[in-house]
């Protein structure tokens, strides 16, 4: 195996970053950080469908086959259930590869090699066999696409021990965590939205800087509810915040960044001030992140509830078609701002 | 019995064929000693027996070299004795003890030996075939000049992920060595039940990747045909693909009464195809002592004795093992 420099992901708070920055696009953050990873470590490539000759099918990996040639970004025949497993095989075998899923949804051609291959062969082999892979690719609905390209999948991943979940809202995030992402020695799943590719941000310019995986970010501070989200329902907290504002509810928004490890100490410290709890998800509700949350809540600051949590998510029905029913089966800032004043009792 | 690629007995050496023999027999000593120690309880869960297939494993091992690497499923202790794996640490797996290759938290289906180069020990059928060629991309990015042998039964053939992965295969000529251990049934099904073609070794024709049969229990035709489909993908011609016709004397696992194939069909396999017998005729008549294959029994008898002891003596894993290995420390 090609020699290479040892990852490691520190397991310290995020420190502040002071260093220069520039404004891109979340599509070019993503860019960036894998462009930045295969320079520092040749085990580091990117395989999927359309990824290296059309520049990805959401031109995420936009220049990267002119940079690093056919070897290291590699198009792949449509054929996940194949390349999931030849992905995990090569971890095994000491490479780093990045595949990129067109979209989550055709992940589940290849979910056996995800939890049964690369999730559970550290346990199953004592230890020794890593499997340093990152799955990444458009989570969630993107609009008018219907039931089989618009699901959230956060909380199937976020299940299963051996795994990690992440799953990123801002430019500097999506930039840091994925290279925090390919320099892990585990599994981690990197789920993306295609709605927020065109959103622009400050990201550092720093190769150097990356953020910790298993870190929460509070990006809103308030007192009166705490209200989570991650990924593009943090545009939605963020917007209920801003109405609730108006209506004198001073929401604290945290963007849960990676969903599995759960970052819940920070926010039972939310919920130890406001003593109120909304989480926003795009996913189902049965079994789902704010279904964790509420669990969390109950057993790690039972005596600060000052009212149940309220969950909004999305519909619990496939996704429809129709523009109308779209909108009604995804959660709004609207609904959020309801859930806040019911759990604040402000009517 | 199909036979592409005679066995050119002339060619192996005396000091080869006890080496053959000697892994044979180690195998089947091996997994007698198991089937001996699930019988008293002391193996849990899924245990599937190697005994009848062992040229396969042992004719592969020879062709390859130093740097390469196997990939199997839950059939493996033949595949891990072979790859140098310790018998020991291979039975204490088996009891579910910390002294295994997984620390007791893998078992029959799941161990795994980076020394070794051996990547397990899979559980899902079919599961090994695109990891076996991934493994093989790994090696050829690194530009190592290994090969993976990557071996899965005559009922993962009907899985689809195999067909996807001969195609990435043959597509970026990756030195993986498909190995199709053909025993005839998968699970009770016989391969005529469950396969509109039964020719495994041309299942790659659509994808343009050459495949031989091969007498899977004859260790020298294994061998040989092994060595050329190693030479084929080790010069970066691509994969291979070789049907090892062979049978199994046991059931599918240790609960299976075998009740879908005869009693005289096993029998007859027994007294007329055995593997470890054929060498042994040919040992005879190359004038080998008769002492000599008496003293490797014993041999033989001794190490699966002690790998026996070792397991029941290894101690459980500690409970705090439960919430290790999930993660990188």
């Amino acid at each position: 195996m090609p020699a290479g420099l040892p990852a490691s992901v520190p397991d310290n708070a995020e420190t502040e970053y002071a260093g220069e920055t520039t404004e891109v696009t979340v599509r070019e953050a993503l860019r960036d950080a894998m462009a930045e990873e295969m320079r520092r470590d040749a085990r580091v490539f990117l395989m999927g469908e359309e990824v290296a000759e059309y520049q990805g099918a959401y031109k995420v990996s936009q220049g990267l086959l002119d940079e690093f040639g056919a070897k290291r970004v590699i198009d792949t025949p449509i054929t996940e259930h194949g390349f999931t497993g030849l992905g995990t095989g090569a971890a095994f075998a000491g490479l780093r590869p990045i595949v990129e899923f067109m979209t989550f949804n055709f992940a589940m051609q290849g979910i056996d090699h995800i939890i049964n291959s690369a999730a559970k062969t550290r346990y199953m082999s004592g230890g020794q066999v890593s499997a340093p892979i990152v799955f990444r690719g458009p989570n969630g609905a993107a609009a008018r696409v219907a039931a089989q390209h618009s699901q959230e999948y956060s909380s199937w991943y976020a299940h299963c021990p051996g795994l990690k979940v992440v799953a990123p809202w801002s430019a500097a995030d999506a930039k840091g965590l994925l290279k925090a992402a390919i320099r892990d020695d585990d599994p981690v799943i990197f789920l993306e939205n295609e709605i927020l590719y065109g959103r622009t941000g400050e990201a550092p310019t720093d190769p150097d800087r990356i953020v910790p995986i298993g870190k929460a970010k509070v990006v809103r501070d308030g007192t009166d509810v705490t209200i989570t989200g991650f990924s593009l329902m943090m545009e939605t907290a963020l917007a209920a915040a801003e109405m609730l504002e108006q209506d004198g509810i001073a929401a604290e928004v945290i963007d849960l960044r990676t969903i599995r490890p759960l970052d819940t100490a920070t926010v039972v410290a939310s919920l130890k001030k406001t003593n109120r709890l909304v989480s926003v998800e795009e996913g189902w509700p049965f079994a789902g992140i704010g279904a964790e949350l509420c669990a969390v809540a109950m057993e790690q600051a039972f005596d600060d509830l000052d009212a149940p949590v309220a969950r909004v998510c999305g519909a619990d029905v496939p996704m429809p078609y129709a523009a109308n029913l779209e909108k009604l089966a995804l959660p709004d800032a609207e609904r959020v701002v309801q859930a806040a004043r019911a759990v604040c009792y402000a009517g | 019995m199909p036979s592409d690629a005679a066995a050119d007995t002339g060619s192996a050496t005396r000091e080869s064929l006890i080496s053959y023999y000697r892994d044979m027999l180690l195998i089947r000593r091996f997994e007698e000693k198991a089937g001996q120690l699930y019988g008293m309880g002391l193996i849990g869960g899924f245990c599937h027996l190697y005994i009848g297939q062992e040229a396969v494993v042992t004719g592969m091992q020879a062709a390859i070299r130093e740097g390469d690497s196997v990939i199997t499923a839950y059939r493996d202790h033949g595949h891990m004795l072979t790859c140098g794996m310790d018998p020991k640490g291979v039975m204490a797996e088996l009891t579910g003890r910390i002294g295994g290759y997984s620390k007791g938290k893998g078992g029959s289906m799941h161990m795994f030996s980076l020394e070794e180069r051996f990547y397990g020990g899979h559980g899902i059928v079919g599961a090994q075939v695109p990891l076996g060629t991934g493994i093989a991309f790994a090696h050829k990015y690194s530009g190592d000049s290994g090969v993976c042998l990557t071996y899965f039964g005559d009922g993962a053939t009907n899985q689809g992920q195999v067909y996807e992965s001969f195609n990435m295969a043959e597509l970026w000529d990756l030195p993986v060595i498909y190995v199709i251990e053909n025993n005839k049934y998968g699970m009770g099904t016989s391969v005529e039940r469950a396969s509109s073609t039964i020719d495994l070794h041309q299942r790659g024709a659509a994808h343009g990747i050459p495949g031989e049969a091969v007498d899977g229990m004859d260790v020298l035709a294994v061998r040989a045909a092994g060595e050329k489909a190693v030479a084929h993908a080790r010069k970066g011609d691509g994969p291979f693909i070789l049907e090892m016709v062979t049978y199994r004397y046991r059931g599918h696992s240790m609960s299976d009464p075998a009740k879908y194939r005869s009693r005289d069909e096993v029998q007859k396999m027994r007294e007329e195809r055995d593997p470890i017998e054929r060498v042994k005729a040919l040992l005879a008549s190359d004038g080998a002592e008769g002492d000599a294959l008496k003293e490797i029994d014993r041999e033989i008898r001794g190490i699966v004795n002690q790998a026996a002891e070792f397991a029941q003596n290894s101690p459980e894993p500690d409970p705090a093992e439960l919430y290790t290995d999930v993660l990188a420390a």
